[in-house]
């Protein structure tokens, strides 16, 4: 028989038990449509973390200055004096992976502006910081090489230091005293929100020229750490194997002794936080599959039923020439057209009720088309696998008994 | 039931050239536990092109297998058996579907129509197997409906007709192939005394009139009196093989004249 009539007859059979047709049916759209909304919180889940980590600086690497053992006692990271401008430009210089690289440090501070003051952490940086951490301002500009070259007093601001500060008032060109050093405010950074990796609300900080801060502010000579990006994100493993190299050289640290720095990578961090999101959608599918899998085994059962139900119909078909493969293909057909239609039905389900949850409770929702696919071929295979003994066994029946079969 | 003597024209005879079937020593038994169940000890016979046999005998006498085994249904375990001068026991399960599907025709005691399909779909059963274009299998379809007179109920479902418009569906359906033999089993079994002359009115009229070579399997004297052979099973062996003298046939046409109609 042709794959027309097949088609056609399979139809009909389902037809003929609605109830039964559509309660089978329902295992499947129950099992896919599960499987496409946990895929799509767990992608949801896993794009907001890359958003975040990725809003932290792309390809950014974090070189903090270390601990130092002194008589068996370790002092604790930021302990160093040994990190210092000249590191810096050697990272630069010497490492080709490393597109950009910014000297920091930094201090906590009481901060005034006419009568209101607020307590705040002041970095000193470099310009190209603004651009590793990804961060353009919102208001006026950051500053420039030759800011930093004479030591101003200028200040770029957070933008939550701007709220408790300035409240409604522009602060652009407002002069603000930090350990009552009048600094004149040129820009504001864009609000960047809450970190990911630790929490701490980044828009608390003020950046000055990190000249300014280590000649006018502290005095300190040394550095906190270095703020570098590498030219790409596949490019910052191996900067941070040179910076290492390079810092352990320029530090004279000799083999088997500890930095006296530390190396972070961005991309670790990413990676990990990937990770834990992918092995949520991992195991948010994996409980959603086994309804699927129930949903399977529903169509086997039913397809079991049907084949004894028409035990006679099989016989007469079988006497009057229909082959094996005639007899196995139409049953095969039959779960196949069930799970399918399941299957179409239970993508928009899922779709539909992924949409509801992301409206309902506000979690980011991502469903891909990659998924979509997945779960249509998913199902196909469910109604070939499932429908595969039943309709063997239908192939299998001996015509002479099927025919004698009330 | 009165049997009226009636002349056979010639055409039978001229068709009935060659032996369509041929069986040699047939033997099959089944294996049930301990015990081995003799169906067929040895049936030796031919039939000829354009024949019309009833085959008798009680249950338990072997002629059930002796139809499975014609059929393609079953095979014996020993002995030949010779469809269209071709030995059975070489085909295949592919190649004995074929078989079955273009060469034989089944009607069955309990019709064994499709429920809830049309008297047109179950008549085109077979040709779908055979895969003939959609409009051949049309055509055939109403051609055969059209040769037991039921062209005008193609469309009604098997719940909506008679237990004798069911068996001329049944035949219908066995004829759609344009097969070589029709295979009966008990096709009047289900049937009152009236209805079951119709079929073999049917019966012989598709034998003389196309030369259908007929086996039917009966058990009732006066069916059987229908065909021009008659052969008799008992304990698996052929216990009598005759035929009819022409002047003793009995016409069901006839038959059908002196009987009471429904509305009697």
């Amino acid at each position: 028989m042709d794959f027309l009539s097949t088609m056609r007859l399979a139809l009909r059979a389902l037809a003929r038990n609605k109830m039964r047709s559509g309660l089978t049916m329902l295992g499947i759209i129950i099992g896919v449509g599960a499987v496409i909304a946990m895929v799509g919180i767990g992608q949801g889940a896993d794009r907001q973390i890359q958003d975040q980590i990725a809003a932290l600086g792309s390809n950014m690497l974090f070189v903090g200055s270390g601990s130092v053992n002194r008589g068996g006692m370790r002092m604790g990271s930021g302990a160093t004096k040994t990190l210092v401008q000249d590191d810096a430009a050697a990272i630069l210089r010497e490492c080709p992976q490393v597109a950009a690289g910014s000297a920091g440090t930094v201090t906590g501070a009481q901060v005034v502006h006419e009568n209101d003051n607020w307590n705040t952490q002041v970095y000193g940086v470099e310009p190209a910081y603004f651009d590793i951490r990804n961060w353009p301002p919102s208001m006026g500009v950051t500053f420039d090489q030759s800011e930093v070259d004479r030591a101003a007093n200028v200040a770029v601001i957070g933008e939550t230091v701007r709220k408790n500060l300035f409240a409604a008032a522009s602060p652009l060109g407002e002069t603000i005293r930090i350990k009552n050093l009048p600094f004149t405010v040129i820009g504001v950074l864009s609000a960047k929100g809450t970190s990911a990796a630790q929490g701490n609300d980044q828009d608390d900080a003020i950046f000055i020229p990190v000249s300014t801060h280590q000649k006018k502010l502290t005095g300190d000579t040394w550095l906190r750490f270095i703020n570098v990006s590498a030219v790409s994100q596949a490019a910052s493993v191996g900067a941070q194997g040179c910076i290492t190299a390079l810092l352990r050289d320029r530090h004279r640290i000799r083999a088997g002794q500890d930095d006296d720095f530390f190396v972070r990578n961005l991309k670790d961090m990413a990676d990990s936080a990937a990770q834990a999101s992918r092995i949520m959608t991992i195991l948010l599918a994996s409980i959603a599959s086994v309804s699927l899998l129930v949903g399977g085994i529903g169509i086997m059962n039913i397809m079991l039923v049907s084949v004894t139900e028409r035990t006679r119909e099989i016989g007469i078909r079988i006497a009057i020439g229909a082959t094996e493969q005639d007899v196995q293909r139409q049953f095969l057909i039959e779960a196949f057209v069930l799970s399918v239609i399941g299957g179409g039905i239970g993508i928009l389900f899922g779709i539909a009720s992924s949409w509801v949850i992301s409206a309902q409770f506000k979690w980011p929702v991502l469903i891909s088309p990659m998924s979509i696919v997945v779960a249509a071929l998913f199902s196909m295979a469910i109604g070939i696998f499932f429908g595969f003994y039943p309709a063997r066994k239908a192939s299998r029946l001996d015509p002479i008994e099927a025919l004698r079969y009330e | 039931m009165t049997t009226v003597p009636r002349s056979v024209p010639e055409t039978v005879a001229a068709k009935a050239s060659g032996a369509v079937i041929r069986v040699q020593d047939l033997h099959k038994y089944y294996v049930m536990g301990d015990n081995r169940v003799h169906a067929l000890r040895g049936v030796t016979l031919e039939i000829a092109r354009g024949e019309f046999v009833a085959v008798m005998g009680a249950s338990g006498s072997g002629k059930s297998t002796f139809m499975n085994i014609l059929g393609c249904l079953d095979k014996p375990t020993s002995g030949h058996y010779y469809l269209e001068g071709t030995d059975v026991a070489r085909f295949t399960k592919g190649d004995l579907a074929k078989i079955r599907n273009q060469r034989i025709g089944f009607v069955f005691q309990g019709f064994n129509l499709l429920a809830r399909t049309t008297a047109l779909e179950n008549t085109e059963l077979p040709a779908l197997y055979s895969r003939l274009p959609r409009e051949e299998r049309h055509k055939r379809a109403m051609e055969a409906l059209n040769m037991v007179g039921l062209a005008d109920r193609h469309d009604h479902y098997p719940s909506q007709l008679s237990g004798g418009q069911q068996q001329r569906v049944a035949i219908a359906r066995g004829l759609v192939n344009q097969p070589s033999i029709l295979l009966a089993d008990e096709p009047t079994g289900n049937l009152d005394s009236r209805t079951s002359v119709e079929i073999m009115e049917i019966f012989q009229d598709l034998n003389k009139n196309n030369g259908l070579t007929i086996i039917m399997v009966t058990h009732e004297m006066d069916i059987a009196q229908f065909a021009r052979r008659q052969i008799v099973f008992r304990d698996g062996t052929v216990r009598s093989d005759r035929y009819t003298p022409p002047n003793d046939c009995v016409d069901a046409a006839y038959v059908l004249k002196s009987m009471p109609t429904l509305e009697d």
